[in-house]
């Protein structure tokens, strides 16, 4: 009878293991610190990681088809500058306009090689990093980027406003995570993006326009990049042109560590919310507790690969094992 | 008479994996110079069986013995340290490397400072090469070789080690005739050597050819031991699945329809040239040949997977154009693709999505897939092709090759199609489910699917075929009715072509 009790509890660890970790986190946290269990310090942390919420909801439609994108961090740069910089000279309207186009043709550079050309992900988007790192100090001439005008603008509304008096970021990051998750979970369109990340070969002999799939992924990485931007611009009124700097890891591993597997196929955006969180309050979690603000990364990388590990060791029933 | 000592035996192994229990209580053994075959329905327990011997899997309980002395195995390198070797289905070669390095991998012939001693090394592998009479040498890159020449490869590593038992898991699965030939000689010479050798197949004709003893497999369990030259295929298959098959000629009589496919001149640079047939509705055209013929090549294109060089496709009279599965599909063509893994499944989605996943844009209630009509599709299947699944929700991954295969047939049964192509429907399934799936072929045909079956086997070709068209080397050879083709006359079409090539 032990026996059987055991593996109850080990398939409850290897199917709900993600929120077993958030939760042991959360209690930790909250008898080491005080401060931490409190409404507005919660509210803090999710607000803080709507902006690599947002992008990972994007990231993780992209992963489940069988792909990466790196190139997200230079993106949020590029879009934050461009809308940041605009804002004054042609008007917020015009500038998000502008800017979600500029960043969805980007998309479309990400989608034309790897769907389309069928370039490996890794390198084209690890290109686009860089490419798109210098596109924007090109376009800035090095310079960084405000807005004169911050009390006033209604632009203010991304980063710092609030509706029925909840943080604006936080409900763009809720919001979208739900729409995505039911787009994901419930449509045509979801189901494809599962096939072809599960096996891409069956996919086409399936009747699905492989291609034209893969790039709609991108387009919305792009996408979910650039609705990110325009908090981050809204939230600083001005930027850095590497302001989205190693952005790219921390998003990629709030995917991981939410249950998505790299290698397509399967995943999940609502584990993909809990994986960015838990990533925000370790972040919040250790600084509350006086560790520096270095120690993050540290203690980040232990928690993603012992995540992985976990994860796979559910899977073949053992923690070591001479084959795959 | 003092029985000869077993170069290995398995006593009472229990292998469980979460909700299964794979083998229940098994033991085998297999004598030196003996070749012992292991049949069984395909998840009878043979995979598991032979991971156990190999090390891959560690039993729950039970014993293993080699020459009697009790060991352990935890892992295949540690088997193959204490003589027992496995030809794996699916080989497991480093393609970018030499014969020589692969043969030898892992205890590569060294000179000091750790650097390969290259000339031990080739002429070693080239030494055993030999014997096996390979007509390649020790450097040839490995993914240049055919699927035979690599498969020798593997025979090659084994024979590195002092190999006391070597286990064949289905070795001709992708074999031409005149391979197998060699392959037998093969193992012959390993027998008159005094290997033990544990033979996996599923095919029969094989079994009675090579084997001195047949042990038989069902649901985990051992069913018994055979002696082969005392036996006969039906007390065999009897033993496997409770009862007795019939693998006749095709003899029914069937009205057929109008013609639905026509194909006229067909070419497609050097795969297939001017290739010329129709399909009525009702009837089901087998295509036979070698591996390599032409016939996959030809599904494909009809499939829109391949752009033809020149000819026409006319469905029910009209001219079509496939430049996509889409448009196939379209147009009322499904193909059930040769490789179900790598081409049929997506085995990490569960047996429902993979059966409507071509439809499921028309399985829609607003913008959401519908749940309901899904289900409907998914049992409605189900029913008809008898798919043994504890719930929709299994991973495919997780079934049987034939209920996995009986999926892809489902999954293009549901689109409705007007022709309807099968390459290659039984490849590695149970003599079972292959009887069930060449009825559910013959069935498909009476309700009016215009059908082509692509085989590489002659029995089957024989059994479902109305007309069988032989091809050889991207040609149409020629077009026998069910009443005249036989076994004879089929062989003749493909290697009389052959001799005149070579006169």
């Amino acid at each position: 009878m032990a026996d059987t009790r055991l593996k109850t509890i080990g398939e409850l660890l290897a199917r709900q293991g993600i929120l077993i970790a958030f939760a042991i986190f959360l209690i930790g946290f909250a008898v080491f610190s005080d401060r931490f269990m409190t409404p507005e310090n919660l509210a803090t942390v999710i607000r803080q990681a709507a902006i690599i919420g947002v992008m990972a909801v994007g990231v993780t439609v992209v992963v489940i088809g069988g792909n990466l994108d790196l190139s997200v961090g230079s993106m949020l740069s590029f879009s934050t500058v461009l809308v940041v910089d605009l804002h004054d000279k042609i008007g917020p309207e015009l500038a998000i306009v502008v800017m979600l186009g500029a960043t969805l043709v980007l998309g479309a550079v990400n989608g034309f090689l790897v769907g389309v050309a069928r370039l490996n992900s890794l390198i084209v988007t690890l290109g686009m990093l860089s490419a798109i790192q210098g596109l924007t100090l090109i376009y800035t001439g090095g310079k960084n980027v405000d807005i004169l005008d911050q009390e006033t603008t209604w632009f203010a509304i991304f980063g710092r406003g609030y509706v029925a008096g909840i943080a604006t970021p936080i409900v763009m990051f809720l919001g979208l995570a739900l729409f995505m998750h039911v787009v994901m979970a419930y449509t045509p369109f979801g189901r494809r993006v599962y096939a072809v990340g599960g096996n891409p070969t069956a996919a086409v002999f399936s009747g699905i326009r492989r291609s034209r799939l893969v790039f709609s992924t991108y387009l919305i990485s792009a996408l979910t990049t650039g609705i990110a931007a325009l908090i981050l611009g809204s939230r600083v009124m001005g930027s850095q042109n590497n302001v989205g700097q190693g952005y790219e890891l921390l998003v990629l591993a709030g995917v991981i560590l939410g249950g998505t597997s790299l290698l397509g196929g399967s995943g999940n955006i609502l584990k993909t919310v809990i994986g960015v969180l838990i990533l925000g309050f370790i972040q919040n979690g250790l600084l509350l507790m006086g560790y520096p603000y270095y120690a993050q990364w540290l203690v980040t990388w232990v928690v993603i690969i012992l995540a992985v590990w976990l994860d796979i060791a559910a899977k073949r029933g053992r923690l070591l094992s001479p084959i795959a | 008479m003092m029985a000869p000592v077993p170069a290995l035996r398995l006593e009472g192994i229990v292998k469980t994996f979460p909700g299964v229990r794979a083998l229940d209580g098994v033991s085998f053994e297999v004598l030196p110079g003996e070749v012992h075959a292991l049949l069984g329905e395909n998840g009878a327990g043979k995979s598991t069986l032979m991971k156990t011997l190999a090390g891959m899997h560690q039993p729950n309980e039970g014993r293993i013995y080699i020459e009697e002395k009790q060991v352990e195995m935890r892992t295949p390198l540690e088997a193959k340290a204490k003589g027992v070797v496995l030809i794996h289905q699916e080989l497991s070669l480093v393609e970018e490397m030499s014969a020589a390095e692969n043969i030898y991998l892992g205890e590569l012939p060294r000179k000091s400072f750790g650097r390969v001693d290259w000339k031990t090394l080739f002429a070693k592998a080239g030494e055993i090469l030999t014997r096996l009479n390979c007509k390649f040498g020790p450097q040839t890159r490995v993914g240049d070789l055919s699927i035979a020449n690599k498969q020798m490869v593997e025979i090659a590593r084994a024979l590195t080690v002092n190999a006391k038992a070597v286990i064949f898991d289905e070795p001709t699965a992708s074999l031409t005739d005149a391979e197998k030939v060699v392959l037998f000689e093969i193992i012959r010479d390993l027998k008159a050597r005094g290997v033990g050798i544990v033979y996996i197949s599923h095919r029969m004709e094989e079994i009675f050819t090579i084997s001195d003893r047949i042990s038989v497999l069902r649901d985990g369990t051992y069913r018994g031991t055979l002696i082969t030259s005392d036996t006969n295929e039906d007390e065999v298959t009897q033993l496997m699945i409770g009862r007795s098959l019939d693998l006749s000629r095709n003899e029914e009589h069937v009205e057929f329809g109008g013609v639905a496919l026509e194909v006229r001149a067909l070419s497609c640079g050097s795969l297939y040239r001017d290739i010329s047939f129709h399909v009525r509705s009702g009837e089901v055209v087998g295509f036979y040949g070698l591996v390599g013929a032409g016939r996959t090549e030809i599904a494909e294109t009809l499939f829109g997977l391949r752009t033809p060089s020149s000819g026409t496709v006319l469905l029910e009279g009209k001219e079509v154009r496939l430049s996509s599965p889409v448009d196939a599909i379209a147009n009322g063509i499904s193909l059930v693709p040769e490789s179900r893994k790598e081409q049929g499944l997506v085995l990490g989605m569960n047996c429902r999505d993979n059966i409507t996943l071509p439809q499921v844009d028309d399985l829609t209630a607003g913008p959401f897939v519908s749940d309901g009509a899904e289900l409907a599709i998914f049992e409605q299947y189900r029913d008809r092709l008898e798919i043994k699944t504890p719930s929709w929700r299994q991973a495919v991954k997780n079934l049987s090759g034939g209920n996995q295969q009986k999926i892809v047939i489902g999954k293009w049964l549901a689109m409705r199609p007007n022709v309807l192509i099968v390459d290659e429907p039984t490849r590695g399934i149970d003599v079972g489910s292959k009887a069930e799936i060449h009825n559910l072929i013959r069935e498909l045909a009476r309700s009016g699917y215009a059908v082509i079956v692509i085989s590489s086997e002659m029995p089957e070709v024989l059994h479902v075929s109305d007309r069988v068209i032989a091809m050889y080397s991207g040609e149409i050879i020629r077009e026998f009715t069910a009443a005249e083709v036989n076994e004879d006359n089929l062989v003749q079409a493909i290697s009389g072509i052959r001799a005149e090539k070579v006169a």
